[in-house]
């Protein structure tokens, strides 16, 4: 690992504090923000997501070698860690903190797309389902009591093992696709109640269009709850990703993913255990994170709710 | 509540059949074809052609899947193509398995799960609280099959204190007296059960825990310390009856979970049960045992959230006398 | 004067607010006295600290974040609450004195009948079988006018209503025959018929069972009907302390005065009522931050720069036996400077 390498990783530390450090300041000001950091872990969670969000984008900085460089593939095979690897090498003698390192770009890649995607479709989903009512909401309803009754990691077995070699888009898709349901129902509930208050009615009476009703009242007060279970269900989709690419039908191998580093060095995992221990610890510390964002989130925005 | 009963299971049986139409469909369109030779022996194609008509495969789609719901009301879950005998056979090797192993881990679950909540609880912000937070939000974050993997190595591998897969010891177990064999059952079943029952017990202390502090902080806990209940008889007596509410509803959501892990966990530790059966259909384009256990597993998750509504009334007196 | 069943002597119950918020002084050295068969009523707005010294007493202040001050004494025929283990306390609680709370409907557990709840004090004290212990509930239903008791007793709180709920609470508070029951708001969360009926009720069952009542209310319409002497609280402080009657007949506290003018009356006409009923201006400050001085100096129509400054002690009134109509404020020694604005 040459000078550069570890100079981007001190920068990489030192970005994500000045983010912790920028974020208290700006929190101070509000109650909100205040609520935020009483928990003990936000910092922490925050730290740990500021550092490998900047890590994913200066990936080429902090990399000291190209992800899937196999430069010594006898020698250098399961090369314990070291001053120049010091995560060690896998089987194929490539550096595991480098892979580590874009693996970062593709499981939270994946993880924030995916939750987009499930994000928006489950609040479009509610809101139709919620708001008008009528034969969309049980249709709708339904449709969500199917997706919710069927183990998800099934529907995704079936779809990507089914199709062979989905692109990573296309992987993002499907996860994102699966994984709407929940939210639907939650947006859809807020939408229940909202729709009786007065200030809707008010909007109504006025005769605002039902979709401008929906963007301009509803939705901004189901943006709470929406922003927490988005922190939680990030993590929810960076474990099912590892779990698809252990079970050999996630993001194909060249390409590094935390989950599929697992899956490479399950093998090895007795004679050589960097090579899978440092990539689930990474999904480990990452998916706490964010668990404990969301739940510091939760506090500050619903301080009705106590949680951690 | 008869009513009421009635139109869950007419919703339960509706939910089942849509999953399995899902899935068939899936399977069918799907690109790849069942019966696909390994590359290096190549088959006549007019034996592929053969094969295919003999399962129907060369139907209209809408035919065939007529004729699977008619075979299925019967009780008929079709022959599967690779492991050339009744799904039904297969299923019934397959699900004793995963019962066992996903009943050991509901256990380990709930009960560690449920003392380390209430524990923690009432120990709020205390040390024992916080370390144990911490060490459950670990448990929680982990991937599961990661997790296997580690136990496996350490106390499979290592240490060699639990064997590292299978349901028994295929050497000596037959020739184990009967006491010896359940040893034998437990001794494989402990690593994998205690994977999934570590995550689950994580995840279900941190929901217990909210729960029960949520109510500690009730009028009516307050109305108990005042009569002088001793804390175990506050604690224990009244606010656990009322955090054990919400509870409930997890166990509806366990069997998604336990399923999910069971894929997982089965692959990790060579678990010959219906995870791992599934997993392998889908791979060969096995049909009809892709779309059995599907049917199985939404069936199990349905009648989950369904014990769940049962269990949730039986428990919560407001629900239960205004339906009686 | 006989012996006090309850001396409460400078009481002090604070609680940790959040993080930099500094220490909320709830109740401030409180102290007062009840007597066997009596009642006391404490008096003030909310916020004034008369639910947490009623809780402080057998000590249900959730710790943390409150704590009750090691100089504090609260003495319960002459041994001190404050002191005593766990397994003492739980013997005192529930049995010789008892509470009920301003919110009948949370303050019964939803998930146990009426008649578990009852008996479970006679059991837990008196060590009463169970089918004894549900005998005693159904007759202490009986004795709080629960109509078909028999009934009632396998009937889940929800089933009640706010006014029952409140019965079935009395009832298991009252089911060990306690010396003292302290009621905090008993009659607020109710409706105004109700009220009369709940007050009434007590009033019956105290002559009945021959107990103290410790009445805490924001109310004094409630208190003069039922309570034999007054302590009047503000900022966490006792004000004025004195018999009923004499309260009533002689308000020396400018906040006790400002209570009384906002008490709507019977007897005012309604022309009256529309312009002249009167409010104390401002409102009880935060606990967090008393005022310097006097603490009602803020809201005080006759405060003067002396009160601003210098906290008055509790006086004598001089009225009747010494001590029994104390006022902490500073127009006792300068009389005169009441009839300035009134």
């Amino acid at each position: 690992m040459n000078v550069r390498a570890w100079l981007a990783l001190l920068g990489a530390i030192a970005v994500a504090l000045a983010a912790v450090g920028e974020a208290r300041r700006l929190a101070a000001r509000g109650s909100r923000g205040r609520r935020f950091f009483r928990h003990a872990t936000a910092s922490g969670g925050l730290f740990v997501l500021a550092f490998f969000t900047t890590v994913a984008v200066a990936a080429p900085l902090v990399a000291p070698y190209p992800p899937s460089s196999m430069p010594e593939i006898v020698a250098l095979r399961d090369a314990p860690p070291s001053l120049a690897h010091p995560l060690g090498t896998d089987l194929y003698s490539r550096d595991v903190w480098s892979r580590l390192v874009y693996g970062a770009r593709v499981s939270l890649g994946i993880g924030a797309l995916a939750m987009l995607v499930a994000l928006t479709v489950g609040a479009a989903a509610g809101a139709v389902a919620g708001y008008a009512r009528r034969w969309v909401d049980p249709v709708l309803m339904r449709l969500v009591d199917v997706g919710l009754s069927i183990p998800r990691i099934f529907v995704l077995l079936m779809a990507v093992a089914l199709w062979e070699r989905l692109p990573v888009s296309a992987l993002v898709l499907v996860i994102g696709l699966t994984g709407w349901f929940g939210t639907s129902r939650l947006v859809r509930a807020e939408v229940l109640s909202l729709r009786e208050r007065e200030f809707v009615a008010a909007a109504r009476a006025l005769g605002a269009r039902p979709a401008r009703i929906i963007l301009r009242h509803v939705l901004p007060n189901v943006a709470a709850p929406l922003i927490v279970s988005a922190a939680l269900g990030i993590g929810s989709v960076m474990l099912l990703e590892a779990s698809l690419s252990f079970l050999g039908i996630g993001v194909p191998s060249p390409v590094p993913s935390w989950g599929n580093m697992i899956a490479d060095g399950k093998d090895q995992l007795a004679t050589a255990p960097w090579t899978s221990l440092f990539p689930g610890l990474a999904i480990a510390v990452v998916v706490m994170a964010l668990t404990a964002v969301g739940d510091a989130l939760r506090d500050a925005l619903d301080p009705g709710r106590e949680t951690a | 509540m008869t009513a009421w009963l009635v139109r869950r299971v007419a919703a339960a049986i509706a939910i089942v059949w849509a999953v399995v139409t899902v899935t068939f469909v899936l399977v069918h369109v799907a690109p790849g074809t069942p019966f696909l030779p390994p590359a290096e022996t190549p088959v006549d194609p007019a034996v592929l052609e053969r094969l295919r008509s003999q399962f129907g495969l060369d139907r209209p789609l809408s035919e065939q899947y007529v004729r699977y719901l008619r075979e299925i009301a019967r009780g008929n879950l079709g022959e599967s193509f690779a492991l050339h005998r009744p799904v039904a056979d297969a299923l019934a090797e397959a699900l004793p398995n995963t019962l066992t192993l996903a009943g050991a881990a509901l256990c380990i679950e709930f009960v560690l799960g449920l003392a380390l909540g209430v524990y923690q609880a009432a120990r709020a912000r205390r040390f024992g609280d916080v370390a144990l937070g911490n060490a459950t939000l670990f448990l929680y974050s982990v991937p599961t099959f990661w997790l296997g993997l580690l136990l496996l190595v350490v106390f499979g591998q290592w240490l060699r204190w639990f064997p590292v897969g299978g349901v028994v010891d295929v050497v000596t177990h037959e020739s184990l007296p009967w006491a010896g064999r359940v040893a034998d059952r437990l001794w494989h079943l402990a690593l994998p059960a205690g994977t999934l029952g570590l995550v689950g017990a994580a995840a279900t202390a941190r929901f217990e825990r909210a729960a029960m502090l949520e109510v500690l902080g009730q009028d009516y806990v307050r109305t108990a310390r005042a009569k002088g209940l001793p804390e175990r008889r506050v604690v224990l007596g009244h606010a656990l009856r009322n955090a054990l509410l919400p509870f409930v509803t997890l166990f509806g959501l366990a069997f998604p979970f336990l399923l999910t892990g069971a894929v997982l966990v089965e692959t990790v530790f060579a678990w010959p049960g219906m995870g791992r059966l599934a997993a392998e259909a889908i791979f060969r384009r096995d049909y009809p045992v892709v779309t059995a256990a599907a049917m199985l597993a939404s069936g199990m998750v349905v009648l989950g959230s369904l014990l769940a509504d049962l269990l949730y009334a039986a428990a919560d007196p407001r629900i239960r006398t205004s339906a009686a | 004067m006989t012996e006090p069943l309850l001396r409460v002597r400078d009481l002090k119950t604070y609680f940790v607010t959040e993080r930099g918020g500094g220490t909320a002084r709830a109740v401030d050295g409180v102290s007062f006295d009840v007597h066997p068969g009596e009642t006391l009523g404490i008096v003030g707005e909310s916020g004034c600290g008369k639910t947490v010294t009623s809780l402080s007493i057998l000590r249900l202040i959730p710790e943390p974040p409150g704590h009750i001050l090691s100089g504090s004494l609260i003495e319960f025929e002459g041994r001190n609450l404050l002191t005593l283990r766990p397994p003492e306390l739980r013997a005192i609680r529930g049995n010789e004195v008892a509470m009920i709370f301003q919110e009948p409907m949370t303050s019964l557990n939803p998930v146990f009948t009426v008649g578990d709840q009852i008996a479970e004090a006679a059991i837990v004290h008196q060590r009463l079988p169970r089918k004894r212990a549900r005998a005693r509930a159904i007759e202490m239903l009986r004795l709080v006018g629960i109509p078909d008791p028999e009934e009632r007793v396998d009937h889940y709180p929800h089933q009640l209503s706010g006014g029952m709920s409140q019965r079935v609470m009395i009832a298991m508070a009252l089911v060990c025959h306690p010396k003292l029951l302290i009621a905090d708001e008993p009659t607020t969360a109710l409706d105004v018929t109700i009220q009369a009926q709940i007050l009434e009720l007590l009033d019956r069952l105290q002559a009945e069972l021959g107990m103290a009542v410790l009445l805490i209310t924001h109310d004094l319409g409630i208190v003069a009907g039922t309570s034999d002497r007054v302590v009047v609280m503000y900022a966490g402080q006792v004000v004025e302390t004195a018999a009923t009657p004499e309260l009533f007949a002689h308000p020396l506290h400018p906040y006790t005065e400002g209570l009384m003018a906002a008490v709507p009356r019977i007897d005012t006409r309604v022309s009256q009522v529309r312009g002249r009923l009167h409010t104390i201006p401002g409102q009880v400050p935060a606990a967090s931050a008393w005022p310097a001085g006097c603490r009602f100096h803020p809201r005080c129509p006759y405060a003067w720069d002396r009160c601003t400054v210098e906290e008055p002690p509790l006086l004598d009134a001089g009225r009747g036996e010494p001590g029994s109509h104390a006022v902490r404020c500073w127009l006792l020694t300068e009389p005169r400077r009441r009839t300035r604005q009134a």
